[in-house]
């Protein structure tokens, strides 16, 4: 095995009294999707804001690419390679489709102050390579065409949701953080979203990693399942593998009746 | 009906005014603004010139308030720095007027970031005491520096000079005045066609994830008090080497608030709705006055009535935007423009 893109390590994380997460580690081989389950308040989106670096644990590491960024600050960690989706959307609601998305390149843009004001000579040109390439690559790509200068506000769910990923990807990420992207959305919108993201996977090497309710298409797409319950980890392999696990099928199902 | 609109290339798209109507009034408003001294009276020069200093101010809050999102209660206070820093230079350096323009815009600029340096930790209301507190304190200070600012007294600043030139004359006055306007306005529209722009409104939208996208809050909260400031303090640069005066009482928490209710009434986090807050703020109370003046022929007493009739009238008008229309003039020119688009269809 290779070594991995995104590891956490003994990741311990509490709110005054309340233990959020406790002692969770596991590894993230590049490549892969790896879909991170649970019931409800397990923890799951705690784990992407520790990785993303809202939240400070108070016990354990994150490493990316090799790298302790425990301590980098979120936008830093942006910049390294770090994208995120929301559960509940955080588009810009301000701008149009399209300033969405060339957002998402913020960092890695170079264009200062003063040259902003000027709107001339490598400022003017860093702005037409980015939109000649958010065009190219991210809105042919995620067929948004028709919306792109349409301000995010009017769009209806499974489309704000398209543009959230499209503001991702021009993050030119190393590892893509997807907190819940197909819930609320009919079965069409569904597969269009997990085919949208097979197709990163293999076409631009992105890893991603994915937290999701919908069973059928965790076991459908992803190559690596983690399950959380109360903060810890129950279970840890292949779709088939924690599809049998005792505990996992104890925490969604619950235990038999003892007679 | 706007037909054979279509774009060839991303630049042509990416263009701020894209058709060729629209370059063609734009034109024709150059045009009218480059020949309006020659036609109008001293009086009317004076209003235009008042006008476009606050166009300059309101700019330079909108970047602040209506696209960062930080509000401030100190905008007078810096142009009251500006105001004094020009003043200062030019009588006791003998710093040349065009000079003292940039400077008094960086002093005010390294004031904002002082009073900004909090706002990482503040927003809304509790910036909103914060700034205020900085317009009393900078006032407190215009009165009583007395050694520096010559305290209620003020100062006279000599007519400004432009290479040898007098700009004594309001016309003379106009273009310089004019050009600083439409460098100001143009420098912030270009502003919201990059990355720096794009960062204000992001964090004015949902600063949080504004942070996840790796905008760095800090510095950008920064870059916006900078910004916002430097204007103002170009504005007020420009103001008391109009008004040849500069008194403490001129730029007191009640402009702070004034020019607020400017950007509020244009358009908030519009550039067109700056410029249409500020004429209308400027422009509005002086037609209401004169239209009231029209009564004083009928009876002498009368116009002791009206007078304080013209502030309600104008309180109305404001309140009758807000509730009519939350976006301001920027969003009904942009409803009139979408209408026309199609006319005369409907749809």
């Amino acid at each position: 095995m290779s070594a991995p893109i995104l590891a956490v390590e003994n990741l311990t994380l509490a709110f005054g009294g309340l233990n959020v997460l406790t002692d969770v580690s596991f590894a993230v081989q590049p490549g892969q999707i790896f879909a991170i389950i649970g019931p409800n308040g397990a923890g799951k989106t705690s784990i992407l804001n520790c990785i993303g670096g809202f939240y400070r644990p108070r016990q354990g590491r994150v490493l990316f690419d090799g790298q302790d960024i425990s301590r980098v600050a979120p936008d830093k960690r942006a910049a390294l390679g770090l994208a995120r989706t929301f559960q509940n959307i955080a588009l810009f609601r301000g701008m149009t489709v399209l300033d969405n998305i060339k957002l998402g390149r913020h960092a890695h843009l170079r264009t200062g102050l003063l040259p902003a004001l000027a709107y001339w000579g490598p400022a003017q040109r860093e702005e037409l390579e980015l939109r000649r390439e958010v065009e190219e690559t991210i809105i042919d790509f995620l067929e948004i065409e028709h919306i792109r200068n349409q301000p995010v506000a009017s769009l209806a769910y499974g489309l704000q949701k398209r543009v959230e990923l499209a503001r991702a990807l021009a993050m030119r990420p190393k590892v893509l953080l997807m907190d819940e992207p197909v819930a609320g959305m009919n079965l069409e919108e569904t597969e269009d979203m997990a085919r949208f993201i097979l197709d990163i996977k293999e076409e631009r090497d992105i890893t991603i990693v994915m937290i999701e309710h919908d069973m059928h298409m965790i076991m459908d797409i992803s190559d690596h399942v983690v399950v959380m319950n109360f903060g810890q980890k129950i279970a840890d392999g292949t779709p088939g593998e924690v599809q049998h696990h005792p505990e996992v099928i104890k925490a969604y199902l619950g235990e038999k009746q003892q007679r | 009906m706007r037909i054979g609109d279509f774009k060839e290339t991303y630049a042509a798209d990416e263009a701020v005014f894209r058709t060729p109507t629209v370059r063609f009034w734009l034109w024709a408003l150059a045009a009218a603004l480059l020949v309006f001294p020659l036609l109008a009276g001293e009086y009317l020069i004076y209003m235009a010139n008042i006008t476009a200093v606050a166009v300059v101010g309101a700019v330079g809050l909108n970047l602040l308030t209506g696209c960062t999102g930080l509000i401030s209660l100190g905008h007078a206070g810096f142009m009251g720095v500006g105001a004094y820093t020009s003043a200062i230079l030019i009588t006791k350096f003998g710093v040349p007027f065009i000079l003292t323009l940039p400077i008094s815009g960086l002093a005010a600029a390294l004031c904002g970031v002082i009073v900004g340096a909090p706002s990482l930790r503040m927003k809304g209301l509790y910036l909103c005491i914060a700034t205020l507190a900085a317009q009393v304190i900078l006032e407190f200070t215009f009165v009583h520096w007395e050694s520096l600012t010559h305290g209620i007294r003020g100062l006279n600043v000599p007519a400004p000079t432009l290479f040898g030139l007098s700009l004594a004359s309001g016309p003379a006055f106009y273009y310089v005045i004019m050009i600083v306007a439409a460098i100001s306005v143009t420098a912030s529209r270009n502003l919201f066609r990059t990355r720096v722009g794009r960062a204000f409104i992001a964090i004015r939208d949902r600063d949080i994830s504004a942070q996840l996208m790796g905008i760095n809050l800090f510095q950008y909260k920064l870059y916006a008090f900078a910004l916002s400031s430097f204007f103002a303090g170009m504005a007020g640069c420009l103001m008391v080497n109009l008004l040849k005066v500069v008194t403490p009482e001129q730029y007191p928490l009640h402009l702070s608030i004034q020019y607020l209710a400017m950007i509020i009434v244009g358009g908030l986090g519009s550039i067109l709705g700056s410029i249409l807050g500020a004429i209308f703020m400027t422009i509005v109370p002086e037609l209401l006055r004169s239209a009231l003046g029209l009564f004083q022929g009928l009876d002498p007493q009368i116009m002791s009535y009206l007078f304080p009739l013209q502030t309600v009238i104008f309180g109305a008008l404001i309140v009758g935007f807000l509730v009519f229309e939350p976006h301001g003039l920027a969003e009904m020119w942009r409803r009139a423009k979408a209408y026309f688009r199609l006319w005369p269809f409907e749809y």
